[in-house]
C-alpha cells in the first residue's frame, strides 16, 4: 500500500514536472510546478518528515510560488516566441543532462541493495526533534538566516522599485 | 734588496691618456690632446729608463703581483707583472719606438678631425701591448693579446667612412681571432696539464719532469703556434696584413712592424721552455718562418704602392725571425726583432714622411727624383734600406746573418733552410732597393701612368670632407716634412746604424753581448741522454743547443756568402731600376704569366675568399638564416602565439553572453564531474 | 514498503526534468521556476537520506532535514531577489527573452 501511494504522487510529480518542461505559457508552468511541490509535500510525509511537509506546503507552494504568479501577471508574460538563442544549449546540454539522469540512476539502482526501506510510521521526525537541534546546535545558522532574510527583503524592495 | 719597481704604472699611464683623450679630447685643443699623449708615452719611456739603470740591482724574475682575478677551486689567475731580460728587451722597443711615432703622428696627423680619437687609440694600444710583455701568466698576456687586436682594428680602421679601411679592419680582426682560438685552445690544455696559467708555475713543472717530452706539449705548442700565426701574419693568416696599410702611416709603424706583430714572437720566445720539449712544433715554426720568409718576398718585388712593399717585407721578416726561433735560437729571433723594429718602423716613417711630401701619392710609379728634394728623409731611408738588406755593418745584417748562422747549424735540414734563407735574402735586397731607386731616383713620373691599371692610392692624412682618390701632385710642392716628423726619422736611423754592435757576434770579434744579457731568459736546458729514455730514441734532435757547435771560421764564410747575395741583390735592382729602365717592362711581358701570377700576390685573397668565405656566408645566410632562423626559429614562435591565439579565440566563444549555452555547458560537465568522482579518473573497469 | 532507492531516482529525475527545462524555456521566469523545480528534487534526496541514516544507526537522525529546513530558507530569499532583479530587468530591456539577454556576451 505505501508502495501504491509512493507510486501515484511520483507519478503526480513526474508529470508535473513534465508539464512544466512542456507548457508554452509560464503561468501554466507555475502551476505545474504546484502540484509538484504538493505531491512533494506528500512524499515527505511518507518519509516521516511532518515538519518538513507542512513547510513545503505553506511556505513554497503558499509563498513562493504565490510570489512567481504576482510576478507572471505583473510582467505581463506572454506565450513564448521561438528564439533559436543558443544551439549549443541543445547540443551539449541534452547529453548533459541525460548524461546526469543516466549516471544517477545507475548509480542509484546498481546500490539499492546499500539502502533500506522506508515504511510509513518507522521513524517520524517530529518538530521538537528538529527545533530541539536547531535551537541548541545550530543556532548561531538560525539567526543568520534571518539575518539574510532581512537582507533580501531590502534587496527585494530596492531593485523592484520604481525609478523616479 | 729589491726596489719596489711599480710596474702596474708602466701599462696605466698609456690608458690614463687614453682615457683622457678618449672621453675628453673632442673638447680639448690640439695642443691638450698632443700633450697629453706624449706625456702619456713618454713617461712609460722614462720609467723604462729607469728600470735599466737598476738592473742590476734587481733579482730576476722579478714578480709583482696586485691580487687575485680569477680563483675557481684549485685554479687561480693574478694580476701579476713579471720583470725579465727578455720583457725588459720589449718594454725598451716598445717605449722607446712607440714614444718616438708619437711624436711623429703629431707632425703626420696635424690636419685630422679625429686628431684626438687616433692618440686616444695610440695610446690604449701601448696600454695593451705593455701588458701583454709584462703578463706574468698567459690569460693577462691573452688580454694584451686580444686588446691589441682590437686596437689594430680600431686604428687600421681609422677613416672608417671609407669602406676599404673599414673592411681591411674587420679583415685583421677576424683572421687575428683564427689564431686566438689556437691560443685559447692552448689555454685549456694548459689549465687540464698544469692546473695554472702562471708561467712560473708551468715552466717549474715542466723542468721537474724531464721525461714529459712530445705528447701533449706538441699539442699545447702547436696551439700556440697557431696563435702567434694570426698575430705575426704567417702562412697561411698573412693576409689580413697588407690590406691594414689602409690604416695611417705611423699606424702601419708602429703597429704592424715594430710592436703587434711582434707579439708572436715575443710569445714563442717566452714559452719556448715548451717548445724545446718538442721537435716537432719547432719544426712546423721553422718550416712556417721560412716559406713565409720566402714567399712574401717574391710577392714583394712586383709591388707598386710603397706601403704595400713594406707589408711584405714585415711579413718576409717576421717568417726570418720564425726561423729563428724554430731552430731554438730564441736570442737570435728577438735581436732580429729589435733591429726589425728600428729599421721598419724608420722604413714605414719615411715613407709617410714620402707620401706626406707628395700631398699623398703612394704609388711608385708616380715617383722618382725625390733624392734631393727631401734630403733627410732620402738618407734616412737609404740608412733603412740598407739595414733591412743586410750590407755590414748595419744592423739588419748582424742580425740576419745570426738567425742564417744558426739555422745552418740546425740538424734536421737545416742546411734547405738556411739555402732559402740566403735566397730570400737577395729578394729582399733586390726590392727593397727597387723602392730606393723608384722613389729618389731618375726623373719624377707623372700620376697618369700610375693610376691606369688600379683605383688610385689611398690618401694621406687629410679630413674626411676634402678626400680625394687621386692624389694631385700640383697641390703642394715637394716639400720636406716639419722637425716633428724628422727628428724620429734620425733617431731611428742611428739606431739602424749602430743597433747591430749589440750583437756583434764573437765571430767577428765581438762579444755578443744581446745574447749574453738575454740568455738566462731563454736558455733551453741541456738534457743528457742518461736522463731519459725518450731522449734517446728521439735523438738529438729533442736537445737544442744553445751553444753552437760551428766555428768561427764557418761564421766568417756564411757572413760573407750573405753580404755576396745582398750586394747581387743591389746590383740586379740597380740594372732593372736606375741602368735600364725600359727592361722591367720587357721582362714582365715575356714572363707574363709568372708576372701576373705574382703581380696578384699569387691570387691567395681570391682563393680564401672562394673557399672560406663564400661558404661561410653561403652557410650563413641560406642554411642558418633562411633555414633555421626563418622557418624553424621563427616558426616555431610563430606557431606557438598562433596556437595561443587560435585556442583563444575559441574558447573566447564560451562567453556568448548566452545563459542557455552557460547552463548547457554546466550541465556537460557537471555530469563529467560526477562520473570522475565516482568512477575514478582512470577508468579501471570492474564489473562489481 | 518503498526502498529508499526509488526516491533517490525520483530525485534525479525530477533534477534532470529540471536541467531539462532550464535549457529549453525561454522565458526567464519558467527559467527560475526550473531552478526551484531542481532545488525541490534535491531537498528530496537530502530527506531520503535523512530516513537512511536513521535506519542506519538506529536512532533518530535529522541532519537531512535540517539541510532540507536552510535550503528551504534560502531559497525563498532567493526567489525574492531573484524576481526582484527579473522585474528590474524587464524595465530595462522590456523582453522577457533569455536569449535576448545578452550584454555580457565577449
Amino acid at each position: 500500500m505505501h508502495l501504491a501511494l509512493f507510486i501515484i504522487f511520483a507519478g503526480l510529480c513526474v508529470a508535473g514536472a513534465l508539464n512544466l518542461l512542456f507548457q508554452r505559457h509560464p503561468i501554466n508552468s507555475a502551476l505545474s510546478l504546484i502540484v509538484v511541490m504538493s505531491s512533494l509535500a506528500v512524499l515527505y510525509l511518507l518519509l516521516g518528515a511532518e515538519f518538513l511537509a507542512a513547510a513545503q506546503v505553506i511556505v513554497y507552494s503558499g509563498a513562493i510560488m504565490v510570489l512567481f504568479t504576482f510576478v507572471i501577471m505583473l510582467l505581463n508574460a506572454g506565450r513564448e516566441e521561438r528564439t533559436h538563442g543558443s544551439k549549443l544549449a541543445y547540443i551539449a546540454g541534452f547529453p548533459g543532462a541525460a548524461a546526469l539522469l543516466g549516471l544517477l540512476a545507475y548509480i542509484f539502482i546498481s546500490r539499492r541493495g546499500d539502502f533500506g526501506q522506508a515504511r510509513i510510521g518507522d521513524y517520524l521526525a517530529t518538530t521538537g526533534d528538529l527545533s530541539r537541534v536547531l535551537f541548541r546546535n545550530l543556532l548561531l545558522p538560525f539567526e543568520v538566516t534571518s539575518v539574510l532574510i532581512l537582507v533580501a527583503i531590502l534587496g527585494a524592495v530596492a531593485l523592484a522599485r520604481k525609478e523616479h | 734588496m729589491t726596489p719596489d719597481l711599480h710596474l702596474w704604472l708602466i701599462p696605466l699611464v698609456p690608458f690614463a691618456g687614453f682615457l683622457v683623450n678618449g672621453l675628453l679630447g673632442r673638447k680639448f685643443p690640439k695642443a691638450l690632446v698632443t700633450a697629453v699623449a706624449l706625456i702619456c708615452s713618454l713617461v712609460p719611456a722614462i720609467q723604462v729608463a729607469a728600470i735599466v739603470t737598476n738592473f742590476g740591482s734587481l733579482t730576476l724574475p722579478y714578480l709583482e703581483s696586485h691580487g687575485a682575478w680569477i680563483v675557481a677551486g684549485s685554479f687561480h689567475a693574478d694580476f701579476a707583472f713579471q720583470l725579465d731580460q727578455l720583457t725588459l728587451v720589449m718594454l725598451c722597443v716598445i717605449t722607446g719606438v712607440g714614444f718616438l711615432i708619437h711624436l711623429y703622428s703629431v707632425g703626420y696627423m696635424a690636419e685630422e678631425e679625429g686628431y684626438w680619437r687616433f692618440f686616444a687609440y695610440m695610446n690604449l694600444f701601448l696600454f695593451f701591448m705593455l701588458t701583454l710583455v709584462l703578463a706574468e701568466n698567459f690569460l693577462l698576456m691573452f688580454v694584451g693579446w686580444e686588446g691589441v687586436g682590437l686596437t689594430s682594428y680600431l686604428l687600421i680602421g681609422f677613416w672608417f667612412t671609407r669602406d676599404s679601411a673599414a673592411n681591411a679592419g674587420k679583415k685583421a680582426f677576424i683572421v687575428n681571432r683564427i689564431g686566438d682560438f689556437g691560443f685559447l685552445i692552448a689555454m685549456f690544455l694548459l689549465i687540464a696539464h698544469f692546473g695554472s696559467l702562471s708561467f712560473g708555475d708551468v715552466f717549474t713543472q715542466i723542468a721537474a719532469h724531464p721525461e714529459w717530452q712530445s705528447g701533449f706539449l706538441t699539442a699545447i705548442a702547436l696551439f700556440l703556434v697557431l696563435g702567434a700565426i694570426g698575430k705575426s701574419a704567417q702562412i697561411p693568416l698573412y693576409v689580413w696584413l697588407p690590406d691594414a696599410m689602409e690604416g695611417p702611416t705611423p699606424v702601419s709603424a708602429l703597429i704592424h712592424a715594430a710592436t703587434m706583430v711582434t707579439a708572436g714572437v715575443y710569445m714563442i720566445a717566452r714559452t719556448h721552455v715548451i717548445f724545446d720539449r718538442s721537435p716537432l712544433a719547432l719544426a712546423v715554426v721553422a718550416t712556417i718562418g721560412v716559406a713565409t720568409a720566402f714567399f712574401a718576398a717574391t710577392i714583394g718585388i712586383l709591388q707598386t704602392d710603397i706601403k704595400r712593399v713594406l707589408a711584405y717585407s714585415t711579413i718576409s721578416q717576421l717568417g726570418y725571425m720564425f726561423l729563428g726561433c724554430g731552430v731554438a735560437a730564441y736570442s737570435a729571433g728577438i735581436f732580429h726583432l729589435v733591429t726589425h723594429a728600428f729599421f721598419k718602423a724608420l722604413l714605414f716613417l719615411a715613407a709617410g714622411s714620402v707620401i706626406h711630401a707628395l700631398s699623398g701619392e703612394q704609388d711608385m710609379r708616380a715617383m722618382g727624383g725625390l733624392r734631393k728634394k727631401i734630403p733627410v728623409t732620402f738618407w734616412t731611408m737609404t740608412a733603412a734600406v740598407l739595414a733591412i738588406s743586410g750590407i755590414p755593418p748595419f744592423a739588419g745584417f748582424v742580425s740576419k746573418d745570426e738567425i742564417l748562422y744558426q739555422t745552418f747549424l740546425s740538424p734536421n735540414g737545416g742546411k734547405i733552410f738556411w739555402a732559402v734563407g740566403l735566397l730570400t735574402a737577395g729578394l729582399t735586397s733586390f726590392y727593397m732597393f727597387r723602392l730606393w731607386y723608384l722613389t729618389f731616383f731618375g726623373e719624377r713620373r707623372t700620376s697618369d701612368a700610375a693610376h691606369e691599371e688600379e683605383r688610385g692610392a689611398p690618401v694621406h692624412a687629410r679630413s674626411d670632407a676634402k678626400l680625394t682618390l687621386e692624389a694631385d701632385p700640383h697641390a703642394h710642392p715637394v716639400h720636406e716634412s716639419p722637425w716633428v716628423m724628422l727628428v724620429p726619422l734620425v733617431i731611428l736611423a742611428v739606431l739602424s746604424v749602430v743597433g747591430g754592435f749589440m750583437g756583434w757576434p764573437e765571430g767577428f770579434g765581438g762579444n755578443n753581448w744581446f745574447a749574453h744579457f738575454l740568455e738566462p731568459a731563454v736558455k733551453t736546458v741541456h738534457m743528457s741522454y742518461e736522463q731519459t729514455s725518450v731522449a734517446l730514441a728521439t735523438g738529438a734532435a729533442n736537445t737544442p743547443h744553445a751553444s753552437p757547435a760551428g766555428s768561427k771560421s764557418l761564421e766568417l764564410t756564411l757572413a760573407a756568402v750573405s753580404t755576396v747575395v745582398a750586394l747581387l741583390g743591389w746590383l740586379f735592382a740597380y740594372i732593372l731600376y736606375c741602368a735600364k729602365p725600359a727592361l722591367p717592362a720587357r721582362l714582365a711581358q715575356q714572363l707574363h704569366a709568372v708576372y701576373s701570377l705574382v703581380r696578384n700576390k699569387y691570387w691567395i685573397d681570391e682563393i680564401y675568399g672562394a673557399l672560406i668565405v663564400a661558404p661561410v656566408l653561403f652557410i650563413a645566410r641560406w642554411l642558418l638564416g633562411v633555414l633555421i632562423d626563418r622557418a624553424v626559429i621563427d616558426g616555431g614562435t610563430l606557431t606557438a602565439g598562433y596556437t595561443a591565439q587560435g585556442f583563444g579565440a575559441l574558447v573566447a566563444r564560451i562567453q556568448s553572453g548566452n545563459i542557455r549555452s552557460y547552463a548547457g555547458w554546466l550541465a556537460l560537465f557537471a555530469a563529467v564531474l560526477l562520473a570522475i568522482s565516482y568512477f575514478g579518473f582512470f577508468p579501471h573497469f570492474s564489473l562489481r | 514498503m518503498v526502498p529508499i532507492a526509488y526516491y533517490l531516482v525520483l530525485s534525479a529525475v525530477l533534477f534532470s526534468i529540471g536541467v531539462a527545462a532550464f535549457l529549453i524555456k525561454r522565458n526567464i521566469i519558467s527559467v527560475f521556476m526550473s531552478i526551484e523545480l531542481m532545488l525541490n528534487a534535491v531537498n528530496l534526496a537530502f530527506i531520503a537520506f535523512s530516513r537512511q541514516w536513521s535506519q542506519i544507526s538506529g536512532h533518530l537522525q535529522v541532519n537531512g532535514q535540517i539541510f532540507v529546513f536552510f535550503v528551504m530558507v534560502v531559497a525563498a530569499a532567493e526567489a525574492a531577489v531573484g524576481l526582484a532583479i527579473i522585474i528590474a530587468i524587464f524595465r530595462a530591456r522590456n523582453t522577457l527573452n533569455v536569449d535576448q539577454i545578452d550584454l555580457m556576451k565577449l
